[in-house]
């Protein structure tokens, strides 16, 4: 994503070359007021590019050697070969497949739900602040805390009351199926609060006369909702999605608790990357599939702003 | 009348629903810190008898005391560093004129998307060579950078706002530059600062990939990561109720947190628009 860096900074002196005109001089206020501007920028930027930037340029060097912590002096220089190696195995496949099916599903159902939630939010006749304060619990509760709620709920082995309830034989925890279901719960019902909070702050700019004008020539509600609520939320809906397919594909947290212990019934990419570099310490290995997520994300955003539309300029508080 | 009665129902229910949905699991967890080792495995929501034993356990447990110690500093220190920084970049680019400047928002979009997993090895690598690995500045720089977007996003949408006339007419009426910044734009800001302090600690207090990769130890390790080390009240216990307590005391400052200010948590949610 660093890639815009150079292409923006070099469009804008390209403009100032085409146009031709005499370079206006610059006034010694003028002046003054951009080195302001840099210098009152300077730290949160330097901050910025040094802990990300940086170490994203060096995992790309690492993913380009042999770097395996437990033999430091084997470290050479190997090509592609650790992109080989992960590209070729059964497990990054399995695990981006995982990593696939809880993003696609927890996504849209928290579309839905979101969507649901914030014309509640929108439309309550009272109660308002109650549904705000409820709904912004599981948005601040800390993930890990969330997901060991649900893992002590379905766990057997933690003795939880859900294998008791529905009389399960097996623990749900083991089987993958199962678990893609508690993870997706245990995700939707953490951020489906900061979907509709977005996706509420798209809904207030739906003007009311609209509706009101569209109910006199006898729309029903469903008609409004699909012909002019969605047409008009569709930047807010398109943003939501895009921060909340991002995050979901980074997914880590949740999935390490309910996988704790030996039987791991799902992993995420983010897993086989924390796992490959800090559990079994190859540098290397573990940076390639650093860089592969990385680019999977890049893709992501890419295919977002580019072919759906998102126009993220609408977020930064430029409305 | 009857119709009106009808909806005052409806919503009721619906907001039944959406309450008892997102407070379920908490309520689950405080069921299980309250229990007893020998009721704990019961699958009851309603425990049958109370204790707070378990409370006490990890109160007593070194691993949580300290962790919770360095989760409050870590988080603090973040939060006052990240908000510093963030204000003066937004300062300056909701009042000044310099080329760059929607390079600067770009680039902060860029970083707010990336993801984390993506720089723990070379951040785990770089930080044992300059001795950063399991200390407090190893988690703070992770987390200041990672909320920096954020709060340069809220801070601008927030310092936008402000009626900046306001400094200049005052000097007018005689206050120095540094009285004017203190007693009218000070006041003006701060509901802005303060919801960006609040979203950047929820993030720093919230993390788990970046503590559970760069400590290891009592000295710099999170409560999220050390939740999982607990014991139970006894060594031969299973630890579900140790853990059930631990995360019922790292969610309230939360819950308080959220009570108090919900409107300002959705108003720098929604100018921000970067998850935090």
């Amino acid at each position: 994503m660093s890639t815009s860096a150079p292409t923006a900074a070099g469009a804008q002196v390209e403009r100032g070359e085409l146009e031709g005109r005499p370079k206006p001089r610059v006034s010694e206020r003028t002046r003054a007021e951009r080195k302001l501007g840099w210098m009152l920028c300077a730290p949160a930027v330097i901050v910025m590019l040094a802990v990300t930037a940086y170490p994203i340029l060096y995992a790309i060097w690492l993913s380009l050697h042999r770097s395996d912590l437990r033999f430091p002096d084997r470290t050479a220089w190997i090509g592609l070969d650790n992109y080989i190696t992960v590209l070729t195995s059964n497990l990054w496949w399995k695990d981006l497949f995982h990593t696939m099916v809880l993003t696609v599903f927890s996504v849209s159902i928290e579309l839905v739900l979101g969507m649901l939630l914030a014309l509640a939010m929108h439309r309550a006749i009272m109660g308002r602040g109650l549904i705000r304060t409820s709904a912004l619990v599981p948005y601040g509760i800390v993930t890990v805390v969330a997901a060991f709620a649900w893992r002590l709920a379905f766990s057997k082995a933690d003795g939880g009351f859900v294998p008791v309830v529905l009389n399960l034989q097996q623990d749900p925890l083991i089987v993958t199926w199962s678990t893609y279901l508690v993870a997706i719960l245990a995700e939707v019902w953490k951020t489906t609060p900061f979907m509709a909070l977005l996706l509420l702050s798209g809904l207030a700019l739906v003007p009311d006369d609209l509706h009101e004008a569209a109910k006199v020539d006898g729309a029903t509600t469903w008609q409004r909702f699909w012909k002019i609520t969605v047409p008009l939320m569709k930047p807010a809906i398109l943003v939501a999605l895009l921060f909340r397919t991002l995050d979901a594909f980074r997914i880590f947290d949740t999935v390490q608790v309910l996988s704790n212990g030996s039987n791991r019934a799902i992993e995420s990419v983010s897993q086989l990357s924390y796992n490959t570099l800090l559990v079994r310490l190859n540098l290397g290995l573990g940076s390639a599939v650093s860089v592969l997520t990385f680019l999977c994300v890049l893709i992501i955003a890419f295919v977002y702003v580019k072919f759906l539309g998102a126009n993220l300029a609408q977020q930064r508080g430029e409305r | 009348m009857a119709v009106d009665r009808k909806r005052w129902f409806g919503w009721a229910g619906a907001e039944l629903i959406i309450v008892v949905a997102a407070l379920f699991p908490v309520l689950w967890l405080l069921s299980l810190s309250l229990k007893t080792p020998a009721t704990v495995n019961d699958g009851r929501l309603i425990p049958k008898t109370f204790s707070f034993d378990n409370y006490s356990s990890i109160f007593h447990q070194d691993i949580f005391t300290k962790a919770l110690r360095n989760s409050i500093g870590i988080a603090a220190i973040s939060t006052v560093i990240a908000v510093v920084l963030a204000s003066m970049a937004a300062y300056a680019i909701a009042r000044l004129e310099f080329p760059g400047k929607r390079l600067i928002l770009s680039a902060s979009l860029a970083i707010a998307m990336f993801p984390p997993v993506s720089i723990v090895g070379p951040l785990y690598d770089m930080w044992r060579t300059l001795g950063l690995y399991d200390t407090w500045p190893g988690l703070i720089i992770p987390y200041m950078t990672f909320t920096l977007p954020l709060a340069i996003f809220t801070l601008s949408a927030f310092f936008r706002e402000i009626p900046w006339e306001l400094e200049q007419a005052a000097q007018m009426d005689g206050a120095t530059p540094a009285q004017a910044f203190r007693k009218v734009i000070l006041p003006l800001a701060a509901p802005g600062v303060f919801t960006t302090a609040i979203l950047v600690f929820i993030y720093a207090w919230n993390d788990f990939i970046f503590a559970l990769s760069l400590t290891s130890t009592t000295r710099a390790q999170t409560v999220p990561p050390a939740i999982q080390s607990f014991t139970g009240v006894s060594q031969f216990t299973a630890p579900t109720g140790a853990i059930a307590a631990a995360a019922i005391i790292v969610t309230i400052p939360i819950v308080v947190m959220v009570l108090f200010f919900q409107r300002r948590i959705v108003a720098g949610l929604t100018a921000g628009a970067v998850k935090g």
